[in-house]
């Protein structure tokens, strides 16, 4: 409540402008879309979790023929993922740039992050991205819950005084 | 899916492909806890013209490709929408993964970009990933074999 005040004061939803949210959303959305008119394959970031602890680990989950069959693509596909970061950041001159998000946040968060999005079948790009767009209930309920919870979750860290 | 079209062309397609993904990332600041960040705490609404911008791409390439276009040229697949079936752990998972993403910030895909524009912090969060990744496939795995040897239902 305090932070939608703070908004009507402020006056700007936008600090950052739109056009890079934009330009960055119709990237990712066509980054999906190449693999899939080329291939038919639907891309989500959060299989390669599982797919890749299918070399090492002997887990039978882990070992299911659609992680060990898919686990070589969606390697390359991560490593075009971070490749194509790290060629943004060359071309723009923007430079590296490291997080000031206390490592247990990230390491905590991480933990739940990779139990929730196996567990609820996929992440911000495959519910979020693939199965809104492929107008899937199933997706639209699973983003509207981890929408709710997230913003729940990070306004009570923020009362909690933690920053950031 | 066919296991045998795993050629080179086939490689460089989906690299291409998270190259634009993590361009997008990047451009995007979802790459960024700290924008993420921002978004849930309504301090900048902007990452809803990602998802948003996002979606509506796919899902104009899903419309297009279910209805006007045969087959997929280098693997011969049928064009799908991305349908999974609803059950709670649909609504579980995505409880759990949000707490996770208000904590930390960071989804996945975002993670990986992240690493791309050398934010070494997020390791943490990879590893984290990983663990958690780790943890839910180890107790399903089990419980699955405790269920089955109980019932002796054939598992999937």
């Amino acid at each position: 409540m305090n932070a939608f005040v703070s908004l009507l004061a402020l006056g700007d939803p936008f600090p950052r402008g739109v056009l890079p949210y934009l330009v960055g959303g119709l990237l990712v959305g066509l980054g999906a879309s190449v693999i899939y008119l080329s291939t038919g394959i639907i891309a989500g970031a959060s299989t390669f979790l599982e797919s890749t602890l299918s070399y090492v680990s002997s887990v039978e989950r882990f070992n299911r023929f659609k992680y060990v069959n898919s686990r070589g693509w969606r390697f390359v596909f991560t490593a075009g993922i971070v490749s194509g970061a790290t060629v943004y950041m060359l071309v723009s001159g923007s430079g590296v740039w490291t997080t000031d998000v206390q490592w247990w946040r990230l390491l905590v968060g991480g933990v739940l992050v990779g139990v929730g999005t196996r567990l609820g079948k996929g992440c911000t790009s495959g519910h979020g991205v693939c199965g809104v767009g492929s107008l899937s209930n199933t997706s639209l309920v699973n983003v509207a819950t981890f929408l709710v919870f997230a913003i729940g979750t990070a306004q009570l860290v923020q009362a909690l005084g933690v920053a950031p | 899916m066919s296991g045998t079209g795993r050629n080179s062309l086939f490689l460089l397609v989906i690299y291409l492909g998270g190259l634009i993904f993590g361009v997008g990332l990047a451009i995007s600041g979802m790459a960024k806890p700290e924008v993420v960040l921002d978004f849930l705490q309504f301090e900048d609404f902007g990452l809803l013209f990602v998802m948003g911008g996002a979606a509506i791409v796919t899902g104009i390439t899903f419309a297009v490709a279910t209805r006007y276009l045969d087959r997929a040229p280098l693997t011969g697949d049928t064009y799908k929408r991305r349908l999974k079936s609803f059950d709670r752990n649909v609504v579980i998972g995505g409880s759990i993964f949000g707490v996770g993403w208000g904590l930390s910030g960071i989804c996945p895909g975002a993670a990986y970009a992240s690493v791309g524009i050398g934010n070494y912090p997020i390791l943490w969060a990879i590893a984290g990933m990983f663990i958690g990744a780790y943890a839910q496939g180890y107790w399903r795995t089990l419980r699955s074999t405790t269920a089955e040897t109980a019932t002796e239902t054939p598992s999937d």
